[in-house]
């Protein structure tokens, strides 16, 4: 069919040429075309030679033609002589010409030809060269970047300054596609004059600072070719490139890896020996961030620099990639960087490559190979991936054969041998024997089951195949060279088999056994060299040499048995054809037989010959050179002295250029280096390792947060003004930072990066409100705690304030604190925000601190989610975590009724983790609600924190259906970062059952419900005292509630008792006469209901609580509510 | 990085050659030949080979060796999925990767080659883009450029670079609106002797073909989502999205592309679709052996195991085989001792068998290794994992797409040891 269509078409070619062409020019074609592939056919000769040149005199004729199918017809025919490595560059003056063509094609066929041959006719390709420089003006920036493309590529070193003119302009073009071309110019400019370096670098670190996703791939391969070593031009750089990264594409991606790989290794500190601890308790890793696990770490101070963690934390979604050069970059960089116990992650997918093609596999397979030899832990859940298919090919098998060895320990070796014994039946002899010194390997390393494998190998020495039985035997020898005290059943066993083997080696090596433990077997040993003298003449050479020497040592152990025979055999020796076994009779006669010309060494033979040999090491060939010579420059074989993943590891040679890793560095250096242009002047750490090891108990703990916290907002003040990018996770940073970027081109990447990680945009946005939020937070302490003191003695707690109105994070955690250790000093001025933030650990890490270390990490996972432990492993930041966090902070702080003395009490009522950047808070205002009498009023803080405008917001269905809410009026238009108070009203009819409803955007809906304290459900109402007396009477029995209370002693005073009344409940003050005698009174939002509390002081503090209302559930609320409040400070 | 590209052929010619820095002569590849005579099977030769001044790495696909040439240090793996790369480009482009179609299409080879590297660095080597720059060779499209002139090189010039999405080509248009997405599992399995599993495990793809006018967006969710243990996607997936709600958001390529592959946890159970009786004996002393081989279904929830294909390496020293198949045809290769069996389709009702003897070469001991037995087969309309698509929206156009999932199961690596 194929054959068909292809004449089908050369016939329609053939007749539309006749069409175009004139009778005249048709001879001209068609002809050389014959000769021509009589040419292929023939290949060389002459006669070939000449129609060679003759066709290209024809080619020449067709592109001086004014026809451009013609031109375009020549072409291809050069193009095909190029493909096949023909010479065609006796057409230059013709074909660049056309360099000017109009036709596309033509134009690029005419490139791939200067391409070619440019280098070989300088002079000539100059006179493209005008064309190129006009087209790098051209308005379409195609045509610019792949003009500069053409202009780098001719090698003609006479255009270099025209070149570094033209990368330096393509630099700074505002098409990122050009600018990406330069870096690529860069090299090619480079690798022609290596003299250009300096300037080189200059376009190099301006273009480093590029924004663009398309741009970075680019930039640090010509970085990496150019100047490597300039470590210097990464530092400002460093954040962006992590930030950028999941966005770039993916081959850019392989080499930024490898160079932060690089990077990292001369900037951070060794993250590897405070881990020991840590060692193989690889769960420790998936849901705690390690920020906590090193707070906790008192007593070693060793902190991972937020930047180190930036890069592992954002290459980790990379091990997902399709693109298998990707996940090994990752994989190595784990590898090279991680802690210990992180670096498990990798595995699942590195075996996942498993699974691609046969080359893939092999290189994957060897990278394994050198981690399983360190990290056995790691492959060994995935023992059975590595098993042997018949399928596979030789050298894979080999090295599955290994990892399978490597892996082997007391546990699995059972399972692993059962496996070697189908391998060791295989067809594939080569195979075979590899699996018989895999089992070598293993009998050597786990000592329970060496008989066993002896056992085993033992067996195998009747195996038909002589390369199994040799190898086997060589095996068993090692073997029991190691151990050489027992087993002489063994070796008299061998000795049964002797006549049975025939392979040479084998039957060597079962001699040397022999010999090298002759007084073990002392009968057997004669018996043996008996048999041999017989034989000697038949044998191989290197069974001759072993049967001399088995005589020697015999004749030296058992002279009286053996003269005869070890003379026999030595006269034998003397008279082979080989050389080499004359030498050796010659050299053992006059060794062990003593007469005059031997002089002393004669006595010394018998050390000589029985000396006490060391056993042979049984490793593995990773472990040690594949049978290569050491190298000059190393004393170290191992292949784990090379960087995972490079050619160098793959070959164990040092290729061309390979940048060896540093070890890291003792002491990290400084690394404010990266924190880009301004810090923020306020600010009043130093971000330093040293911040860890102030004094202050509750700083140490959090240092590490505070640290990142500090880079975020660095990084924030950097970007712009508006304090974005904040906070500890970040991996929000690429959002937030291709946000500010204003040029055309950024605004596509960041909404590419939007658009593949629409996660990551949502955490990005979460840094802001946080932000302000935290500001918001600080005003508000500062006035209320000004307030507070004006208000009363306010004997509470500097903190105490802070607490209650800052977030809802903070809420709890000030609690705690304020639970449990009250002697808080009061947090410093400008610190609150991100004391509060992490002060949330705080309390508890204290308590730990004081149990042991193994401990500390199982209670890692208290702040994050129970639920997490297995997703998490997934999460690529910090993000899954935080929500977690927050969320359950959240419900918290709604159940906590912690004192407030004021009435703005605010409650979350979307999180913008949920919201997608959406969140809104409310809190009850107190005020009667104006839409209805029967409502409650509620103020809603609707804020935007997402990267674009929210339209419509509005409320959609609530539940139950009965439920009455006054909705607020459609907010039509929220802006990033604003935010807008709306009040509502819902009649709760006088119930704590939580209102739900979804609060709508244009795009989504959220369900939320609010959920009002019972309170709130009140309205003060005012009254006199001998009123709220009748009121009391006419509501007893039944109807009254109480209980007695013991107050905290900070609520003694009565100015302290009214304020935490009415911060739990929503009731007027009833003057009154009586100083043991509080009265306060309400009435319900919806029916009206009296509620009336009564305060009975008593002695020691101990109160007696009444509660006088027809609204029986209410009251038991209320009391308990109050009863709470009144008990504690 | 890479520097040059070889193509040899199974018979050891060099037919394409391109260089995109210096010209290196082509008798680096002689090192190449050399260690392909040294490997027995044209798999064995190793993926990475140095020689005195240069690295050459190689994958072989369809009997063809792409032979990169590199100087310096570059992680090969990088090398290596970039000849895969070009391969699939290949392949994408003319229908097969073999030496004719390359031949044939050897200027489109060379412009594609030109496009996907500079100077040693891929450039573009999303299909999407490429097929932009440089149009796919069509028989139409031949014989109207031979008439007219016109070229197969796009003459517009690719958005899709700097596009948001730089996997889709912009103003996409179709009258039929179709997105049909491929579940397809495989699964590798190894049986022992005496027909227990010694190892099983799926693994999965989704392949689909989307071909949906404009911007589309669309979500895919799963009913079982937590099979997915791990996965790999393609780059167009929104990675968070999945982290957070197990839910595929993507904007697709135009065309043909795999969505994904996954590998199914371990911790569930695989379940087996057929079996295998075997007797494979050789006595010694005797010149003949016995072969017998039934096949079965087991576990496959009713559906019908098709496309069945047995394979067995035997030993060398068999001769020739007298078999008997009870359905199917069955042959023997003397030379590779390499006996396929084409099945069919298992009835129940009636089991496959494959009977008869087998000459030994006379004299010749007993082969003290059994064969190993291959199987391929194809189960319709299930994935054995239990993975099922929940639903597939799309956001983003006013049309509605005609929409369509199949599932279906294979064997991968599917071994019973005798």
């Amino acid at each position: 069919m194929n054959g068909g269509l292809s004449s089908l078409r050369s016939e329609a070619a053939g007749a539309m040429r006749t069409v175009l062409v004139s009778a005249e020019s048709l001879q001209l074609t068609l002809k050389p075309e014959l000769t021509q592939e009589e040419q292929a056919l023939t290949q060389s000769g002459r006669k070939a030679k000449e129609a060679h040149t003759a066709g290209n005199e024809d080619l020449k004729e067709m592109l001086e033609s004014n026809k451009e199918s013609l031109k375009l017809e020549a072409m291809k025919r050069i193009v095909q002589l190029i493909s096949k490595g023909k010479k065609s560059s006796d057409l230059f003056p013709a074909v660049v010409k056309n360099v000017a063509s109009k036709n596309i094609e033509l134009k690029k066929l005419v490139y791939v030809y200067l391409v070619r041959y440019a280098e070989e006719q300088q002079d000539l390709a100059l006179l493209s060269i005008s064309t190129f420089q006009r087209a790098l003006k051209d308005p379409n920036q195609f045509i610019r970047a792949s003009a500069l493309r053409v202009l780098s590529s001719i090698r003609v070193p006479i255009i270099v300054p025209i070149m570094m003119l033209a990368i330096k302009e393509a630099a700074s073009d505002l098409s990122p596609y050009v600018r990406k071309t330069s870096a690529h110019a860069i090299q090619k400019l480079y690798s022609l004059d290596a003299d250009q370096k300096e300037h080189l670098i200059e376009v190099i670190e301006k273009l480093l600072k590029d924004k663009s996703t398309l741009v970075a791939g680019s930039v640090v391969m010509a970085f990496e070719e150019v100047c490597p070593d300039r470590i210097d031009l990464i530092h400002k750089n460093y954040r962006k490139l992590c930030n950028l990264l999941v966005d770039v594409e993916e081959w850019g991606q392989v080499v930024i890896i490898n160079m932060l790989t690089r990077y990292a290794r001369t900037q951070f500190t060794s993250p590897w020996k405070e881990d020991a601890v840590f060692d193989d308790n690889e769960k420790a890793f998936y849901d705690s961030d390690s920020e906590e696990k090193q707070g906790q770490k008192e007593a070693k101070p060793y902190i991972m620099d937020p930047d180190h963690r930036l890069l592992l934390r954002n290459t980790k979604p990379l091990l997902q990639s399709r693109n298998t050069a990707v996940v090994m970059a990752v994989a190595q960089l784990y590898w090279h960087l991680a802690p210990k116990h992180e670096v498990s992650i990798v595995t699942k997918s590195l075996v996942r490559l498993l699974r691609s093609h046969r080359e893939v596999q092999y290189v994957v397979l060897e990278n394994i190979a050198t981690m399983s030899i360190q990290r056995k832990g790691m492959f060994e859940p995935y023992m059975k991936s590595f098993y042997v298919r018949s399928t596979d090919a030789t050298h894979i098998k080999t090295l599955k054969l290994e990892i399978l060895t490597n892996l082997a320990n007391e546990a699995n070796i059972s399972t692993i041998l059962r496996e070697f014994q189908t391998y060791v039946k295989s067809q594939d002899k080569a195979f075979a024997a590899a699996t018989i010194q895999a089992i070598g390997r293993c009998a050597t390393n786990i000592s329970e089951v060496t008989d066993t494998c002896l056992n085993g190998l033992v067996l195998l020495l009747s195996n038909r195949d002589e390369t199994v039985v040799a190898e086997s035997v060589v095996v068993i020898k090692k073997l029991l060279q190691t151990q050489p005290t027992q087993h002489s059943d063994i070796i008299k066993h061998m000795a049964k088999l002797f006549d049975n083997i025939t392979v040479p080696m084998a039957r060597a090596s079962i001699l040397w056994l022999m010999g090298e433990y002759c007084e073990r077997v002392p009968k057997i040993a004669p018996d043996v060299l008996r048999k041999m003298a017989k034989s000697f003449t038949s044998e191989e050479d290197i069974v001759k040499l072993q049967t001399v020497n088995l005589a020697a040592k015999l004749y030296l152990t058992n002279s009286k048995q053996t003269k005869l025979l070890t003379q026999y055999i030595l006269n034998l020796g003397k008279y082979d054809q080989n050389y080499d076994i004359r030498d050796r009779t010659r050299f053992i006669r006059q060794l062990i037989v003593p007469n005059e010309k031997s002089g002393t060494l004669n006595k010394y033979a018998r050390r000589i010959l029985l000396a006490s040999k060391p056993a042979p090491v049984l490793e593995s060939a990773f472990k040690g050179q594949l049978g290569q010579t050491p190298l000059p420059w190393t004393n170290e074989m191992d292949r784990d002295r090379f960087q995972l993943g490079t050619l160098s590891h793959s070959l164990n040679v040092k290729a061309a250029g390979y940048q060896e890793l540093s070890d890291w560095p003792a002491v990290a250096p400084d690394p404010s280096v990266r924190n880009v242009e301004v810090i923020e002047p306020v600010r009043e750490w130093a971000p330093s390792v040293g911040k860890a090891k102030q004094p202050k108990s509750d700083d140490k703990f959090y240092s590490d947060d505070e640290e990142k916290e500090e880079e975020g907002s660095g990084s924030g003040s950097e970007d712009s003004s508006s304090s974005s990018s904040g906070s500890s996770s970040s991996s929000e940073e690429s959002g937030s930072e291709s946000e500010e970027e204003s040029s055309e081109e950024s605004g596509k990447t960041s909404s590419d990066s939007g658009k593949s990680s629409s996660g990551s945009e949502a955490s990005s946005s979460e840094s802001e409100p946080e932000q302000k939020k935290k500001k918001r937070t600080k005003k508000a302490t500062q006035r209320k705690s000004k307030q507070s003191a004006a208000d009363s003695d306010s004997d509470e707690n500097g903190s105490g304030p802070v607490g209650k109105t800052s977030s809802s994070s903070a809420e709890s955690s000030s609690e705690s604190d304020s639970e449990e250790d009250s002697d808080v000093d009061s947090p410093p001025p400008p610190s609150p925000p991100q004391k509060k933030t992490v002060a949330k650990t705080k309390p508890k890490v204290e308590v730990k601190t004081k149990k042991e270390v193994s401990l500390l990490d199982l209670d890692d996972f208290s702040p994050a989610p129970p639920s997490a432990p297995k997703s998490s492993v997934f999460s690529s930041s910090l993000l899954s975590d935080l929500e977690g966090l927050s969320l359950s902070n959240v419900s918290s702080a709604m159940q906590v009724t912690t004192p407030s003395f004021g009435p703005v009490k605010t409650y979350e009522l979307l999180h913008h983790m949920t919201g997608k950047g959406f969140s809104a808070k409310y809190h009850f205002p107190r005020q009667p609600c104006l839409y209805q009498p029967s409502m409650v009023a509620v103020q809603v803080i609707l804020t935007n924190s997402s990267d674009h405008s929210l339209e419509e917001i509005h409320i959609g269905d609530r539940s139950p259906a009965s439920l009455n809410i006054h909705c607020f009026n459609t907010v039509e238009r929220l802006e990033p970062g604003a935010s807008v108070t709306v009040s509502m009203g819902i009649d709760f009819s006088d119930s704590t059952q939580a209102a739900n409803f979804q609060l709508c955007t244009k795009e989504d809906q959220f369900s939320v419900s609010i959920q009002p304290a019972v309170g709130e459900l009140l309205m003060p109402s005012t009254m006199t005292e001998p009123d709220f007396c009748n009121e009391q009477k006419k509501l007893m029995g039944m109807n009254e509630t109480s209980a007695s209370i013991t107050m905290a002693t900070a609520n003694t005073s009565k100015q302290n008792i009214s304020k935490q009344v009415l911060s739990v409940a929503n009731v007027g003050v009833v003057s009154s006469g009586q100083n043991d005698l509080q009265r306060f009174a309400g009435r319900t939002v919806s029916s009206g209901a009296l509620v009336l509390v009564t305060l009975e002081l008593r002695e020691a503090s101990t109160a007696l609580l009444t509660i006088n209302t027809e609204k029986s559930v209410m009251a038991s609320m209320l009391l308990r509510d109050l009863k709470q409040a009144l008990s504690q400070s | 990085m890479i520097h040059s590209l070889f193509l040899i052929n199974a018979s050891g010619d060099i037919f394409l050659e391109k260089h995109w820095k210096s010209v290196v002569s082509r008798s680096v590849c002689d090192y190449f030949f050399e260690a392909q005579e040294r490997a027995t099977e044209p798999e064995n030769v190793p993926p990475v080979i140095p020689t005195p001044h240069h690295y050459l790495i190689s994958v072989l696909r369809h009997r063809i060796y792409f032979v990169a040439v590199i100087q310096s240090e570059v992680p090969p793996l990088f090398v290596i999925e970039f000849l895969h790369r070009v391969v699939d480009t290949f392949q994408d482009y003319f229908g097969v990767c073999t030496e004719a179609a390359i031949k044939d299409n050897v200027v489109v080879v060379y412009e594609l080659l030109e496009e996907m590297l500079d100077n040693g660095f891929p450039l573009a080597t999303e299909s999407n883009i490429l097929k932009e720059l440089i149009k796919p060779p069509t028989i139409l499209r031949t014989m109207v450029n031979t008439i007219t002139g016109s070229t197969n090189v796009g003459e517009q010039l690719p958005t899709g670079q700097l596009s948001v999405v730089p996997w889709r080509r912009t103003g996409v248009k179709y009258t039929n609106n179709e997105a049909y997405f491929d579940v397809v599992e495989e699964i590798d399995a190894i049986i022992d002797k005496s027909g227990s599993t010694i190892t099983a495990e799926i693994q999965g793809v989704i392949d689909a073909c989307v071909k949906l006018t404009g911007m589309p967006d669309l979500t895919l969710s799963f009913m079982n989502p937590r099979l997915l243990d791990d996965v790999s996607f393609h780059p167009c997936v929104r990675f968070k999205r999945w982290e957070a709600e197990r839910i595929l958001s993507f904007i697709p390529p135009d065309g043909n592309f795999r969505l994904l592959s996954y590998h199914v946890s371990s911790q569930n159970l695989v379940a087996i679709p057929v079996y295998v009786k075997h007797n494979i004996t050789f006595r010694e002393g005797s010149s003949q052996g016995r072969f017998d081989l039934t096949l079965g279904p087991k576990q496959t929830m009713g559906k019908a195991v098709e496309s069945v294909l047995v394979s067995s390496q035997l030993p060398r020293g068999v001769l020739n085989a007298n078999l008997n198949p009870s359905q199917g045809t069955y042959t023997f290769d003397p030379v590779t001792k390499l006996l396929t069996w084409d099945v069919g389709k298992i009835n129940p009702q009636k089991l496959p068998s494959l009977k008869g003897t087998m000459n030994l070469q006379a004299g010749a001991s007993k082969p003290d290794e059994n064969p190993t037995i291959n199987i391929q087969f194809k189960i319709q309309q299930m994935a054995i994992s239990g993975l099922k698509v929940n639903r597939l929206d799309m956001y983003g156009e006013k049309y509605k797409p005609f929409k369509g999932i199949k599932y279906m199961t294979k064997a991968g690596k599917f071994q019973v040891r005798t």
